[in-house]
């Protein structure tokens, strides 16, 4: 009996935490659905009575939102293709071969993760700016490599590691080389693997903000996070604006994240990740 | 041309049979090498260089003279010998400081309630629980200060409503940030919000992975829950405790985004934290040697905490390899 009261009220207050944890993002997604005057209204207006995209409408109006949609598309699609290809043949040599320096590398590769961007900044805008290449969206996609790659190397010797290495070995014995057991059997089974660690890196690359901010200064050059984030300085506050703007900036990566987020759960204490 | 090309060709394709186990061997002990050649050369060209290219930065004169001549004037640790006297760098690390504790400190703290509830709670509350955390720690950072921009808005904001309709005072056109204690305050309440989905699940799938008969065997011995939690959970999860803690360290020493989109990118001095201020004095002063001088003092506080990190993710790892 005592048990059961016990657990209603444990329920109890894992419901008001649930509440008070998406309120924010509900209140996101309403005011963005909200005529102007419920949004500025003294008393707030909880439920949107007259649903509107108005606010969507003037938030892809803004100058630049498609340019910039645009860009980020091609950074981070760029980034990822790139950085999973990379990550795989290095994470296929950290989970199969014994080699000399291993050990250095898998060091290296956790502990670059911890190294703060923040910091990182000023020599990398510096190192662009003599060699021309500020402003350009390829100093942006080469920094964004390094920062995907070390988390997708980790991540992706986890998958081919929980592949048994017993089966290349009987597709080795069966006539197979050894690339070509590897790649008949292993790649399809760390497939889906693949699949959420290119859509991690994708998600980590589209929020990056601080080196896109200092990187591309010119307007048509930017990214989406860059220009959410100048919303504001640049027309007022627009609240219901702004609000549509930051619900189609996350939307796409929230969609992605719910998908991919129970494959990568596990690796990612590993990993500076922050979604 | 194009013959003598072939012959080659046929030449060293004969070579390689010939000389087949030999070859194979020196292949099989390159290929590793091989394969992570691409990635290495990545990382460091584009993080190992920077970071060695920082502290050199950090030993010149780079100002907006030498940004445009591309070449700094080497002073020696005289940019050290500044921020380290300046009340201003003080103030920024103090409040650094106090900032990262708070925040690591908190979010900690609730996470850990929030996975042991998960544990305790009814199946169907727990995957609502679960699903909830999901979704906040999908939000990318960005839309997320934004959003708190706006429940914190000092005309129409909802938390000033709340608040004074539930009592709390009359915080009608409060600006929370005209004092920075409170400025902060909301900058911690979105550090947090942001950060205990990620820590809470990772708990919880810590926890789980604590043998339900030794908690078991402790109650029975008449343990209560603060002593099996102290004596049983704590040291079979402490090392998913120590990781998180200093990721959380990593990541609330670092705070920059949260800080600059919220103040609309132009923090005053009081809420300068030192990511913030090392950009404020790079990219704002063109003080790029001052800049890079607080940088390195930020790296090189976190390279500490780093060590335990990655001490612990090692220790982890090697027992998933076994």
């Amino acid at each position: 009996m005592r048990r059961t009261t016990g657990r209603i009220v444990l329920d109890g207050i894992a419901i008001l935490i649930v509440v008070v944890m998406l309120f924010p993002i509900y209140w996101m997604v309403s005011t963005a659905l909200k005529p102007g005057k419920e949004i500025l209204s003294l008393t707030p207006v909880w439920v949107p009575t007259h649903l509107t995209f108005d606010n969507f409408q003037s938030a892809i109006h803004v100058p630049f939102f498609w340019n910039d949609v645009v860009n980020s598309l091609i950074i981070v699609t760029t980034t990822v293709i790139v950085s999973i290809v990379l990550a795989f043949l290095a994470a296929a040599a950290v989970a199969r071969f014994g080699f000399r320096g291993r050990a250095a590398f898998v060091v290296m590769v956790i502990a670059v993760q911890m190294v703060p961007l923040n910091a990182l900044v000023i020599p990398i805008y510096l190192l662009l700016d003599r060699v021309g290449q500020v402003d350009s969206l390829i100093g942006v996609i080469a920094y964004y490599m390094a920062v995907v790659l070390p988390f997708m190397i980790w991540t992706l010797r986890g998958f081919v590691t929980n592949v048994p290495v017993d089966l290349e070995e009987a597709a080795m014995i069966d006539g197979a080389t050894r690339i070509g057991a590897f790649m008949r059997i292993v790649f399809p089974l760390v497939a889906p693997g693949l699949v959420a660690t290119a859509i991690f890196g994708f998600i980590q690359a589209w929020n990056e903000y601080i080196i896109a901010y200092v990187l591309l200064s010119t307007s048509s050059k930017q990214t989406l996070t860059i220009w959410l984030a100048s919303f504001t300085t640049q027309h007022g506050t627009d609240w219901g604006g702004l609000m549509a703007g930051a619900t189609l900036t996350a939307l796409p990566v929230v969609v992605l994240f719910l998908i991919v987020q129970r494959y990568v759960q596990g690796s990612l204490t590993a990993g500076a990740v922050k979604g | 041309m194009g013959v003598a090309g072939d012959a080659r060709g046929r030449a060293s394709s004969g070579l390689h049979l010939e000389a087949g186990p030999w070859r194979q061997a020196l292949a099989r002990r390159a290929l590793p090498y091989a394969l992570i050649a691409p990635a290495l050369i990545v990382i460091v060209a584009v993080l190992g260089y920077p970071l060695v290219n920082l502290v050199w930065i950090s030993t010149q004169k780079y100002g907006f003279r030498e940004l445009i001549q591309h070449q700094g004037v080497f002073i020696g640790l005289q940019n050290f010998a500044t921020i380290l006297t300046d009340p201003q760098f003080l103030y920024v690390i103090r409040t650094s400081l106090i900032f990262t504790a708070v925040n690591v400190g908190l979010s900690m703290f609730l996470a850990t309630l929030i996975a042991l509830l998960l544990e305790r709670v009814s199946r169907p509350v727990r995957i609502l629980l679960s699903a909830g955390l999901v979704f906040v720690w999908a939000t990318p950072v960005i839309p997320a200060v934004n959003l708190w921009q706006w429940m914190f808005d000092y005309e129409f904001g909802v938390v000033n409503w709340l608040l004074t309709r539930f009592g709390a005072g009359d915080y009608i056109h409060h600006n929370w940030f005209e004092n920075p204690v409170q400025g902060f305050a909301v900058i911690t309440i979105i550090v947090v919000w942001g950060a205990i989905p990620f820590l809470a699940l990772t708990l919880y799938a810590g926890l789980t992975q604590v043998p339900r008969e030794l908690v078991e065997a402790a109650e029975i011995d008449g343990a209560r829950p603060w002593q099996v939690f102290r004596n049983v959970t704590l040291p079979i999860v402490r090392p998913l405790f120590i990781i998180l803690f200093s990721l959380s360290t990593i990541w609330d020493f670092g705070v920059f985004n949260q800080v600059w989109v919220l103040l609309n990118q132009r923090p005053n001095k009081d809420y300068f934290l030192i990511a913030v201020y090392s950009f404020q004095e790079s990219f704002r002063v063109s003080k790029y040697g001052l800049g890079a001088a607080s940088a390195v003092v930020m790296v090189a506080i976190l390279a500490v905490v780093s060590i335990f990190y990655i001490r612990e993710t090692i220790r982890l790892t090697n027992e998933e390899l076994r």
